[in-house]
This record gives structure tokens, C-alpha cells and sequence, in this order.
């Protein structure tokens, strides 16, 4: 069961998905997070260890490359897929309550911004680390943040932008949901931002990568 | 008349190059959720303006109002099958402002999408870029500027569509993010020397940095470009450093005079054109059109 494990977790630290998939290139034919994650339920493995041994830490460690620009965001992308492909494999145990979620996070690309490839990967990440995701996609008007935190109180609410033109449309954001539900935490990320900026515009987080944004998650989530 | 801009080049003659346009047409009422390109059906006079306003500043080269008109770009505004229409009137305009003595170079931006992902296929990343290259040229562009790449198969493919399906000369820039004092990489890990190499092979003729956190850096950038492709144009459009929320507005904290202040040493580092990306201004371009007179730097 280790060594399955230990498998699992390499293909998700690699990005390698399944057996079909054709990353990365030197994996041709070999047995992805796919086949790893159905032999372990097979093999009657723990769906929390399976989160907790194996894709949890995987996605930390490549998270941590990525801090120290060891991988860049192709590599993260493939582990995030593989690792969603595992995920997906759980959902039915979320379910029934046996795998819990660590909180409910609701991201979106902000109103006026079509670019979905940074949003998808912090979303990926905060699934892999334990969360529920409720993704809004790109172009999110203010109203549809505040419904979705209606939908799912208690929430924490990540902001997307990767435009300087865009950027500008978080504030409206923050301040819609802030004036609705002032304890609502906010995180917001994406390249033109800052921490000054993040701050200056109301938003309690500032996501510099992926893996800063699972970070502060987890540590707001322990804080409840 | 104008030559080719390798030839104006060749001499040793630095170029100037506009600001920027996105920043600027929200400045003039482009709404969140509109589509930029289509401005250039439905505001024409606006678009052509700042053409206008850069060349009045000095630039002698002039981008054009279409980095998001690839038809993966324009499909979110359901705008896909007008691919041609707005290129086409995105050179025109600028052509209209540039006249025949000044450059248009023909802004093309990334698709979003990524091959790694399979979110794409290689061929219908060529036919996209060759649709939009073609159309940019026969609105009367001098050149196709393929800015803000980060991706190498993206960039090449983009170089190949536009060299082979045009008889324009292709610019390709990247976007590079300062990671520590001297290393600077794309978000897809490429470095500078990598992009400088990888569009070079794929048969760019002037290679460049644009937008990015701030001219500083420029400095460093060049100088990795350089001596990676130590015989090819290269082309720097920086942006005016990253936003900042001021008094409740938006400001971009450099000034045309700190910009025009790294000029010198820019070109000292090698580079061949300069300009701006996003949040400069034609105060900015005139600031740095002061620095150099005759194509050579004042001091």
C-alpha cells in the first residue's frame, strides 16, 4: 500500500495523469494518478490517506518548487490534473462524510477579465489541498460573488486578475462583499498585483502563487 | 518613404516605439466586459487618436488596437467570425495616423490557450495566428509585433504563421518576472536567453521584452537577450511599473522622466527600439523621444 502511495504521490508531484496521457514525454504508456488512485480503493486504502500520505504533500512539494522557481506553470498544471483526476475519484466519500472538506472557497476571474489559466490553477490547488471549490469562472460581476457566498455562508472568497486594466475591477468586488457580509475573508492574486495593492483595495490576503494562497487558507482555516 | 525597419536599423539608428493602448482606452471610456478590437468599428476616430497622440510625440513606429484579436480571443465576445473585419481596421487606423513615413507594426497577443493542456491543437494555433497576420497586413501594417509571449511553442508557431503567410517582418517580445536580483523568467520558466534563441530559430527579426514589473529591469533583460542573439534587433516596451491604488485611483508610479531616465543605459545594453506597455502615456514616449535625436542618444 506504501508503495502505492509513494507511486501516486510521483505522478502528481510529475504531472503525469494517466496512462494515456502524453506528459510528461519520458512516462509514454506508464500508469498514471488514474490507475495509482483506483488500484489503492481497489486495494480497500483509506480515502484520507490517500489525501493525506500521497496527493496533499505531492501538491505541497510542487507548490514549493514553483515558490523557488524550480517548475513553472506548464508542470503545475499537469499536477494539478493529475491530481483533480484523483480527487475526482474521492468525491463520493466527501460525500458521505468519511473525507471532510476543510472549507468552502469561492474563486472567480474578476468582471471584465477573460484569463482563466491562474484562477484554474489556485482552484486546482485549494481542491488538492482540501477544499470545496466553487468555481465562478471569468468575467464574475460583483453580484454573482455575493450570491455564491449566499449559497455557501462562511465561505472565503479568491479574486483573479491578470490584467493592469482588470486589476481595478477587484476593489468593486471586495466592496460588494464587504458591505454584505463584512467577516467574509478575500483573497486576491494574479501578475500586475502587489501585497500593497491587495491591501490597499480591502482584501485580508494577498496569493503571490498558488501555493502562498493554499498557505493562508489552511492558516485562516485553522483559525476558525 | 520608409524601408524595412531592419534596414533603418542597420545603421545603428535607434527606433522609437508608442506606449500604450489598453491603459489609454480606458482612459477614454472602454468599459469593463467591451471588447478593445471591436473599438476599432465602433470608435474609429478614438482609436486613431492615439495613434495620432503617439506619432505627435515622436514615435516612429505605431502599434495597433488588435492584441486580443486572435479568434480565440474575440470568441468571449462572441466576435470569432470577425477575425478579418477588426485587424484589418486596426492597421487601417494606424496607417491613417502613421502616414507612409512612419512604421505600423501589428499587435498580436496570446490565444489564453495552452497546448500543454490539450486545450488547443498546434494547427489551429497556426491557422489563428495566420487569419489575424494576414488581415493586419492588408489594412497596411509594416510588420507583425508578437507581444507578451511566454510560451516558446506559442511564440514559434505565432513567428511561423506570420513569416510565412505575410511578407511582413516579424517582432516577437516576451513578458519576463524578476525572480531575485538577476533572474528573470516567463510564466512558463522560459529565461531570457531561452525566448531570444527560440524566436530567433523560429525566424523572428527583432526580438524583445515588453510590459513586465517596472524599466529597470529592462537593463538586465537586454543585456540576457543580447548575449544570447548578439546580431538581432531588439525591441523593449516597458510598462510604467506595476499599478498602485492612490487617493482611490489607479496610478502607475513611473513618471515619464524615470522612465526616460533608463534610457541610456537600455540602449547602452543593447537595445535597438524603445517604448512603452502598459500605463504609459504620450508624455512618456515624448520623454523618452528627448533622449535621442537624429536615432542616436543625446548624452
Amino acid at each position: 500500500m506504501e508503495d502505492l502511495l509513494n507511486k501516486l504521490h510521483n505522478c502528481v508531484e510529475f504531472g503525469k495523469t494517466d496512462i494515456n496521457s502524453p506528459y510528461p514525454p519520458d512516462r509514454k504508456g506508464q500508469k498514471g494518478a488514474l490507475e495509482y488512485t483506483q488500484e489503492l480503493l481497489e486495494k480497500g486504502a483509506s480515502p484520507t490517506n490517500i489525501m493525506e500520505l500521497a496527493l496533499i504533500p505531492a501538491m505541497n512539494k510542487v507548490g514549493r518548487k514553483f515558490s523557488e522557481n524550480k517548475v513553472f506553470v506548464p508542470q503545475m498544471l499537469l499536477s494539478a490534473k493529475a491530481m483533480n483526476v484523483s480527487v475526482h475519484l474521492l468525491k463520493p466519500y466527501f460525500r458521505t462524510g468519511e473525507l471532510k472538506r476543510k472549507g468552502v472557497f469561492i474563486i472567480g476571474t474578476v468582471f471584465g477579465d477573460l484569463h482563466d489559466i491562474g484562477k484554474n490553477l489556485v482552484a486546482m490547488m485549494v481542491e488538492g489541498a482540501g477544499w470545496e471549490v466553487v468555481d465562478l469562472g471569468v468575467d464574475v460581476k460583483p453580484e454573482k460573488f455575493t450570491e455564491a457566498l449566499r449559497q455557501h455562508p462562511g465561505a472565503v472568497v479568491g479574486l483573479s486578475a491578470l490584467l493592469t486594466t482588470t486589476m481595478v475591477n477587484m476593489k468593486p468586488v471586495v466592496d460588494a462583499i464587504k458591505a454584505e457580509s463584512p467577516a467574509t475573508k478575500i483573497i486576491v492574486g494574479g501578475a500586475p498585483l502587489s501585497s500593497g495593492y491587495a491591501f490597499s483595495i480591502g482584501a485580508d490576503g494577498y496569493g503571490k502563487n498558488p501555493q502562498e494562497n493554499v498557505l493562508w487558507l489552511n492558516a485562516i482555516g485553522y483559525a476558525k | 518613404m520608409r524601408t524595412r525597419i531592419t534596414d533603418a536599423l542597420k545603421s545603428g539608428k535607434i527606433l522609437i516605439s508608442d506606449g500604450a493602448w489598453g491603459t489609454i482606452l480606458q482612459l477614454n471610456g472602454l468599459q469593463p466586459g467591451e471588447c478593445p478590437e471591436l473599438w476599432n468599428i465602433t470608435h474609429p476616430e478614438q482609436v486613431r487618436a492615439i495613434a495620432e497622440s503617439y506619432i505627435a510625440a515622436g514615435a516612429d513606429l505605431v502599434e495597433t488596437n488588435s492584441f486580443g484579436g486572435s479568434c480565440f480571443k474575440l470568441e468571449h465576445f462572441g466576435l470569432a467570425g470577425r477575425v478579418t473585419e477588426l485587424n484589418e481596421a486596426a492597421a487601417r487606423l494606424s496607417r491613417e495616423a502613421a502616414g507612409n513615413d512612419k512604421w505600423v507594426i501589428g499587435s498580436v497577443g496570446p490565444t489564453g490557450k495552452m497546448l500543454v493542456m490539450s486545450d488547443v491543437t498546434e494547427e489551429e494555433l497556426y491557422d489563428a495566428f495566420k487569419t489575424q497576420a494576414i488581415a493586419l497586413e492588408k489594412g497596411g501594417a509594416d510588420a507583425i509585433c508578437i507581444e507578451t509571449m511566454s510560451d516558446p511553442d506559442e511564440a514559434r508557431i505565432a513567428i511561423k504563421a506570420a513569416k510565412e503567410n505575410t511578407g511582413l517582418e516579424v517582432i516577437c517580445t516576451f513578458t519576463f518576472d524578476a525572480a531575485g536580483e538577476n533572474n528573470f523568467y516567463t510564466m512558463m520558466g522560459l529565461t531570457p536567453a531561452q525566448a531570444a534563441q527560440a524566436a530567433q530559430a523560429a525566424g523572428a527579426d527583432v526580438i524583445g521584452s515588453n510590459c513586465g514589473n517596472g524599466i529597470a529591469n529592462m537593463i538586465k533583460i537586454v543585456e540576457q537577450l543580447r548575449e544570447a542573439a548578439p546580431d538581432i534587433p531588439v525591441m523593449v516596451q516597458a510598462n510604467a511599473g506595476l499599478p498602485e491604488m492612490k487617493d482611490g485611483k489607479t496610478v502607475y508610479p513611473e513618471s515619464p522622466e524615470h522612465m526616460a531616465g533608463f534610457v541610456p543605459e537600455i540602449i547602452r545594453a543593447g537595445a535597438n527600439i524603445i517604448g512603452g506597455c502598459c500605463g504609459t502615456t504620450p508624455a512618456h514616449i515624448e520623454a523618452i523621444h528627448k533622449t535621442i535625436k537624429n536615432g542616436r542618444l543625446t548624452k
